[in-house]
């Protein structure tokens, strides 16, 4: 009996011991949760960070939604999602919350047919097949704006999300300026009533479903669709070019006025050469870090994390065939990380 | 007519015997399916790099699942330390109170815990643990896993001390001994064989759940020995690369699920023998 | 010498079934013999577990009642899932749910049936029996997560081949292979206790058919299966329950559509799938609360089905 209270008391203790020891440490580590579609860049980021400044970045990539909920729900230091809060939700959380971009990226049209041929697609051709009236690859209006592919007469396997996703925001954002149906049924949010499809969890979850799916088409960030050797459609967009999704077409859609707290949509741009379905992703995290407790520390090493992200971060944004954030969007940045403060004073000493 | 008629029954019975042979192996057929697959794609990846190197960045080759390998053992000695000690209480309660109003009341709800699926012990965690704490944590998903192990220690702490003789509790008694220490002393180390094997066998089941760890340990691609902060397992691990498209992650999670798959077959082998060995016959 | 003479006295009161323990004060006096502090650990650890059930109970129906007064029973037969509108109907995750469970349920049936017959009559011992009784038992322990991702990448192809040979499209993934993966994962559990009830009949019954000229497939269809229908009923009704909180198989191989699948090779949600997938990033407060109702719903439903089957099992027993 007693040796059994003697052995359970050193085993709480030991525990407890753990939990406390690296207390130094526990400052040095941010949580983070969020998007899929940076995800790649975010990972390899995160992983330069901590071999540069011994801090560890643990960012799980649950979907925009979840980085949402997570940060209002003040379980994580910073939220990930490329969907910008929008009034509903910035009303749920209380306190004011700031948004900043760090890349844009771009949503491709991705699909699993033989030969992996490079296929057109045209606005309303795009909104009728996920909304589940294009049912077959060889019917008439693809075939028609593909005229030198021989399509098969496959059925269409329409891939979406399962999760909360600020791609799928992104992507319903812009059929909803291009199809009134669209707009109509479904609407644009991070999750929808999709009238037709499997859905798939994160970016890598899409990825992979039609990877493995012949005839299926999904929406995913560009980098999804080039490490794993998939076929990213051209879209017609307003200008009526057939764009290929990448690093300058994106750039170029990016070329728009920002509002002073960056959230701003850049779907269905109205340059020449931009690529329709382009889109910022943010990070989002509160502008007075003195709340649950907080310490200034960890308040310190977010900011530094999130300049960091905008300036010397940024060298790995291309490399991943995303783009870097633009200029002008890093100047508004800047002058947001200004405004973060703790206990109403501004932490940014420069 | 009767000879016929004989051999006719005895045809069906012939024929009855054979198709159940043969859906019994065919049932074991999915479980040698299912190992040879994993043993044939989990061990072309494992290496000791493997074991003890932690996770790359998404997309480069290499890597290992070493702080899933901890975060499991983490998760599973927080689950043990939180359900061991109330369930052994409540199983040797049990066997001590066979009628009773509480001993009805607890057996009903001890079966009833045991039905519920992992999934809402997960949403319970959150609400109760991660909340409050504002974080996620190896600790609520260790409360999570432990809830899960409760059920099964108890029911078997209770099995295995009724098949103890009440003699023996009575010579003890007999003798002057307390009856706090004839319990710790006596009765218990009798069924000490079943209690382990429910032991063990409760940890074989938990180590490889996942559903109530996706939203309270959360996941860390870092190696974390702070209970207070999220922790990566070799379940999470498995269902993360598993749904992703990159054909390094799927290759880790094969040789995750080999881990994985050896450590619960290991645990239910020890289990049986320790039934078998340490089993004290009345 | 006397408090052991006490000590003795008072165990042998309990002995003879006289239970003192309610006389007992169990107000926490630090300077009690360790006795009494002992015994109220052991009553605690009791209490514990009816306190934990019903905290889990109430704190699932105090996070469900936002939904449960915006729907009210609408939740049930309402077929649109639609967070963007704040509209939830659970009934596709309903159906999604029944018909994943009892298609695994008919799946497994004649397998694990086959297992009870074999190891309850044909070969009750030697190592033939042995080694197909541990398979059972490794069958039962492998972690679901392993199953899904097993039947995400051999099982869900062999699926995709067999929907073009029938001229379905080609997905793979849906209530066909879920209801596969289930119905291997909860064949042990039929088969275990169908095991045991066959085992329980008694021989004089089975002597006076053979004695009469029966065969042995007349025996079991005419005298052990009629005798022990109501135990592999209950065996069943536990694995039925067990297929229905199945999460992570299901999830990876169901192809999460919230919609209601027009056909058995369509993608569907379950409401566990559905909870795993949705829960973390619920926004909304109705959101949340649907998702926790549906754990809640789920509680419910294994917990009648747990009871019934212990039930049943109970009334066997005595029987016996």
């Amino acid at each position: 009996m007693k040796k059994l209270l003697i052995i359970s008391a050193l085993s709480v203790t030991v525990l407890f011991y753990f939990a406390g020891l690296p207390t130094y440490a526990s400052e040095k580590e941010l949580l983070g949760a969020g998007a899929t579609f940076p995800f790649p860049l975010y990972s390899k980021m995160f992983d330069t960070y901590y071999q540069t400044n011994k801090v560890k970045i643990n960012y799980q990539a649950i979907g925009s939604g979840g980085g949402i909920q997570q940060l209002i729900s003040k379980t994580v230091d910073f939220g990930g999602t490329d969907a910008f809060m929008n009034a509903r939700e910035l009303k749920k959380a209380e306190l004011p919350i700031l948004h900043i971009p760090t890349c844009l990226g771009a949503v491709v049209v991705t699909y699993n047919l033989p030969d992996k041929p490079k296929l057109k697609f045209t606005p309303d051709v795009i909104a009728d097949i996920f909304l589940g009236k294009i049912t077959k690859w060889s019917d008439p209006r693809i075939t028609a704006v593909n005229p030198e592919v021989k399509l098969p007469d496959m059925g269409i396997v329409v891939v979406h999300r399962s999760d909360g996703s600020g791609t799928t925001f992104i992507f319903s954002d812009y059929l909803n300026k291009v199809s009134k149906e669209w707009a109509f049924k479904v609407g644009a949010d991070k999750s929808l009533n999709w009238p037709a499809g499997l859905g798939a969890k994160g970016n890598p979850g899409v990825a992979g479903l039609v990877n493995q799916t012949p005839g299926a088409i999904g929406y995913v960030e560009l980098i999804y669709t080039i490490q794993n050797n998939m076929p990213a459609g051209l879209i017609k967009n307003k200008a009526g070019n057939f764009i290929e999704p990448s690093l300058p077409s994106v750039s170029v859609a990016a070329n728009v006025d920002l509002p002073d707290d960056t959230r701003v949509s850049l779907t269905n741009t109205d340059a020449a050469e931009g690529y329709p379905i382009s889109g910022f992703t943010w990070l989002v995290f509160y502008k007075e870090q003195n709340y649950a407790e907080r310490s200034k520390e960890k308040a310190e090493e977010l900011l530094k994390l999130l300049w960091w992200m905008i300036h010397d971060g940024q060298q790995f944004t291309a490399p991943l065939h995303y783009s870097p954030v633009p200029p002008k969007a890093v100047e508004k940045a800047e002058k947001i990380l200004g405004s973060v403060t703790y206990e109403n004073v501004p932490l940014l000493k420069k | 007519m009767v000879n016929e008629r004989i051999f006719f029954r005895i045809f069906k019975d012939k024929l009855f015997k054979l198709s159940v042979i043969g859906f019994c192996f065919a049932s074991i057929l999915p479980l040698l399916f299912i190992l040879f697959y994993i043993f044939k794609n989990g061990i072309a990846v494992i290496n000791w790099q493997f074991l003890t190197e932690l996770p790359k960045p998404v997309g480069e080759i290499g890597g290992g699942i070493s702080n899933a390998i901890v975060g499991t053992v983490m998760l599973v000695l927080i689950s043990s330390i939180c359900s061991i000690p109330l369930g052994i209480g409540a199983g040797i309660y049990l066997s001590e109170h066979k009628q009773g109003k509480l001993s009805y009341a607890v057996r009903l709800c001890v079966e009833i815990l045991q039905g519920i699926p992992s999934i809402v012990i997960g949403i319970i965690a959150y609400v109760w643990i991660v909340m409050p704490l504002r974080t996620f944590s190896a600790v609520s998903g260790g409360i999570a896993l432990g809830i899960m192990m409760l059920p099964i220690i108890v029911r078997s702490t209770e099995e295995t001390l009724k098949l103890i003789p009440e003699s023996l509790k009575e010579a003890s008694l007999a003798l002057g001994v307390p009856y706090y220490k004839t319990i710790m002393k006596v009765i218990v180390p009798a069924g000490l064989s079943g209690i382990v094997t429910a032991v063990i066998i409760s940890v074989a089941r938990v180590a490889g759940e996942t559903a109530p760890l996706l939203f309270t340990a959360f996941g860390n691609p870092f190696m974390n020995i702070n209970i207070l902060k999220p922790v990566n397992s070799l379940p999470l691990l498995v269902f993360n690369y598993a749904a992703s498209p990159y054909p390094e992650w799927h290759a880790l999670a094969w040789g995750a699920s080999l881990v994985l798959a050896v450590l619960v077959l290991t645990l239910n082998v020890l289990a049986r023998i320790f039934t078998k060995k340490w089993k004290v016959q009345f | 010498m006397e408090t052991e003479l006490n000590t003795g006295a008072s165990s042998l009161l309990e002995f003879s079934g006289i239970d003192r323990s309610r006389e007992k004060d169990f107000r926490f006096d630090p300077f009690a013999a360790p006795e009494s502090v002992f015994k109220a650990v052991l009553f605690g650890s009791a209490l514990c577990m009816v306190l934990l059930l019903l905290c889990i109970f109430l704190t699932l129906l105090i996070n469900s009642l936002p939904s449960i007064k915006e729907f009210g029973f609408r939740f049930f037969y309402g077929k649109t899932w639609n967070p963007v509108t704040g509209e939830f109907g659970a009934l596709p995750f309903l159906v999604g749910t029944l018909i994943t469970s009892f298609l695994s349920l008919a799946i497994s049936l004649p397998f694990s049936l086959s297992l009870s017959i074999f190891l309850g009559e044909y070969s009750t011992k030697g190592t033939v029996a042995s080694l197909l009784q541990s398979a059972i038992e490794l069958l039962a322990g492998i972690p679901s997560v392993i199953y899904g991702f097993w039947g995400l990448f051999i099982l869900v192809p062999i699926v995709r081949s067999i929907e073009i040979k029938l001229g379905v499209t080609p997905i793979g993934v849906g209530i066909f292979t879920s209801a596969l993966v289930l119905s291997i994962m909860i064949i042990p559990y039929a088969a275990s206790l169908g095991r045991e009830v066959i085992r329980l009949v008694p021989d004089e019954l089975k002597e006076a058919a053979y004695s009469l000229g029966a065969t042995r497939f007349e025996v079991i269809k005419k005298v052990i299966l009629p005798y022990v229908i109501s135990g592999i009923t209950a065996g069943n009704l536990l694995a039925l329950g067990r297929a229905i909180g199945e999460t992570m198989a299901v999830t990876m191989v169901i192809g999460n559509s919230n919609v209601i699948p027009k056909s058995i090779f369509a993608p569907a949600n379950t409401m566990a799938s559905v909870i795993a997938n949705e829960f973390t990033e619920a926004t909304d407060d109705i959101y949340l609360s649907s998702l926790v109702e549906i754990g809640l719903l789920l509680f419910m439903v294994t917990m009648v089905i747990n009871i019934v089957g212990k039930q049943i099992i109970k009334k066997m027993s005595v029987q016996v």
